[in-house]
């Protein structure tokens, strides 16, 4: 009964989620080309691209699944630690497979406390999450026997990457090592996001009522993505660990939480290059003020987040949507789209 | 009658001092067309939760071809076979018709968990989607956002996406409710056109819907279950003409 363009449109419509746009192509082969061309500033680049898969894994819960967090520097703090302690004791020496081993760690912390945020509102969802981190934060203090306490984690030695690439001090391994992981993880949070799991998620992001009506089982996939995300977190707060051969308190700050959640605002929710774009422009700016002015850093911060609410007053998480429209229409594959979608829509 | 598939018994149900549902013995038979009406405010749409699993009884069972799902959690029982539409619409506001529909049928086929395929690229499940968004008439604006879609074509979404998980029965929340004239006769042809062994219990206020669509009905008055039985019974009924159908018959 049904015609065959219908379908084939129908295919090409949900292929078309997850094709990849030529901007998309570019953002990547310019952040590979920073590798070669911005030699001096491997350095910053490193903490940018940890801070963008950091902000990934929060947009993976707030963006796709609607999960506000005001503590998801538990996971990345934790990551951190776990990556510390590895390398410390010698448990794991290689890197990755100890990045490995530090994002399965928080994976579980984050699979234990998924069921705190499960039930009420996103004020109690922040609360219990920044609860979360102060514990983490309070615990690691007072163990200073494993954590080093106040002082932070001495005495981490990185080995060589694969047993082939040394850590240098001009951060070339370090960003190379860091850009890869982001760039693999990106994909798989890609892919994630494009799988019918990943529209469960936005669906349930959208109207929970209504997402247990078709028979999604909404808390199962809550804490399956809110254990994902911690995974994230984890690994990034590793690389920190990682690529700078310490970690301390301040990984659990309440400061590193609350940055991610601007980030996250500045770049927007929802699409995956938000978290990678707030990161470059978060630390740019904070580079580039606190260069001029560094004690009017927060001034410049504040006034901007201020600013890009009020421009996005329906939804802060949702400011970016005219310049992805824009996006799309620049886009010569969509046109292509529309007019195959033309003979099915009017049978 | 013949055997019931949905039942319950002794339902009750208590928000603090107010009894919204008192003692509801209600059997929807096997492929029924069964409606249930009541003045505003009777306890119908708190019934619906009940039988959904939004709202836990106080007191009473719920049976589902015989077995218990008093307990059973909502998801649960769209898999064991009871849809829903909403009597106010419960759509996703950012995600297209098209991906809703997908949504539910890929979920019905147990591939809701599925991380690592990409949306779309099992065959059963696009000749199925196409089928139903075609089936209401949703095909021209299956790319759009739900969200800016005209109220009658979301009342349509609504009612293909409880249909898309191909329950066995169909619970209706008022379907035609603000719904303009000539989208309204469509909701009524899609209701008709139901396959005959879903059974389906609709709420409605529009009588017309009702003595069109219903054979039996059950009339539930501050809770209750005040009198249940064919059209032309009800139709007969002085009482229920006195707490219900007094204006709207005459029409």
């Amino acid at each position: 009964m049904t015609p065959t363009s219908l379908i084939g449109a129908i295919q090409d419509r949900l292929a078309a989620r997850s094709r990849w746009h030529v901007l998309e192509i570019a953002f990547w082969l310019a952040a590979l080309s920073t590798y070669y061309l911005l030699p001096g500033k491997h350095l910053i680049l490193t903490e940018i691209a940890i801070l963008a898969l950091f902000a990934l894994s929060l947009d993976l819960i707030l963006g796709y699944a609607g999960i506000i967090s005001l503590g998801h520097a538990a996971f990345f703090g934790f990551g951190a630690y776990v990556a510390g302690l590895l390398a410390v004791h010698g448990i794991i020496t290689e890197p990755l497979l100890a990045l490995l081993a530090s994002g399965l760690a928080a994976m579980l912390l984050g699979f234990v406390t998924s069921f705190l945020v499960l039930r009420g509102s996103d004020l109690t969802r922040i609360m219990v999450t920044l609860g979360v981190a102060l514990v983490l934060r309070e615990l690691a203090n007072r163990n200073g026997w494993l954590t080093g306490g106040a002082d932070g984690l001495q005495g981490v030695e990185i080995k060589p990457l694969l047993g082939l690439f040394r850590f240098d001090m001009f951060g070339r391994t370090a960003y190379a090592y860091s850009l890869g992981v982001l760039f693999v993880l990106f994909l798989l949070a890609r892919r994630i996001v494009n799988s019918p799991f990943g529209l469960s998620l936005q669906s349930i992001k959208g109207n929970p009522l209504r997402a247990a009506a078709v028979g999604i089982p909404v808390n199962r996939r809550l804490v399956a993505i809110y254990t994902i995300a911690a995974g994230y977190a984890g690994i990034a707060g590793a690389l920190l660990t990682q690529t700078t051969a310490f970690a301390s308190l301040d990984v659990f700050a309440f400061d590193r939480s609350a940055d991610l959640l601007l980030v996250l605002i500045i770049g927007g929710t929802g699409y995956l290059y938000g978290g990678l774009i707030g990161a470059l422009v978060f630390k740019l700016m904070q580079d580039y003020i606190s260069a001029l002015t560094p004690q009017y850093w927060p001034f410049w911060i504040g006034l901007l987040l201020v600013v890009i609410v009020l421009v996005g007053r329906e939804r802060i998480t949702s400011w970016t949507t005219p310049i992805r429209a824009l996006a799309s229409r620049l886009d010569w594959r969509a046109d292509r789209r529309r007019a195959q979608l033309a003979p099915g829509s009017h049978p | 009658m013949t055997a019931p598939v949905l039942e319950t018994i002794d339902l009750e149900k208590k928000f603090g001092g107010l009894t919204a549902t008192s003692n509801v013995s209600l059997k929807v038979a096997k492929g029924a067309r069964h409606a249930l009406i009541g003045p505003n405010g009777a306890g119908k749409t708190t019934l619906i939760n009940l039988l959904t699993g939004v709202l836990r009884p106080t007191a009473g069972r719920i049976l589902l071809d015989d077995r218990d799902i008093t307990a059973v959690a909502p998801h649960r029982r769209v898999k064991l076979g009871i849809a829903r539409t909403f009597q106010i619409n419960q759509l996703f506001a950012d995600l297209t018709p098209l991906e809703t529909v997908s949504l539910a049928v890929s979920e019905r086929l147990g591939a809701g968990k599925d991380w690592w395929r990409l949306v779309g690229r099992r065959a059963q499940l696009m000749d199925e989607v196409a089928e139903i968004l075609e089936g209401f008439r949703l095909t021209d604006v299956m790319d759009e956002r739900t969200a800016i879609l005209p109220y009658g074509k979301q009342r349509l979404l609504e009612i293909a996406v409880a249909v898309a998980s191909k329950p066995r029965v169909l619970l209706l929340d008022e379907p035609a409710a603000g719904v303009p004239e000539d989208e309204r006769h469509m909701i009524l042809s899609i209701v008709a056109a139901l396959p005959a062994d879903v059974s389906v219990l609709l709420i409605e206020h529009d009588m017309e819907l009702v003595f069109q669509f219903a054979q039996r009905i059950s009339v539930l008055v501050n809770g209750a279950l005040f009198t249940e039985g064919t059209p032309d019974e009800i139709a007969r009924d002085a009482r229920v003409k006195e707490v219900y159908l007094g204006e709207t018959t005459d029409a």
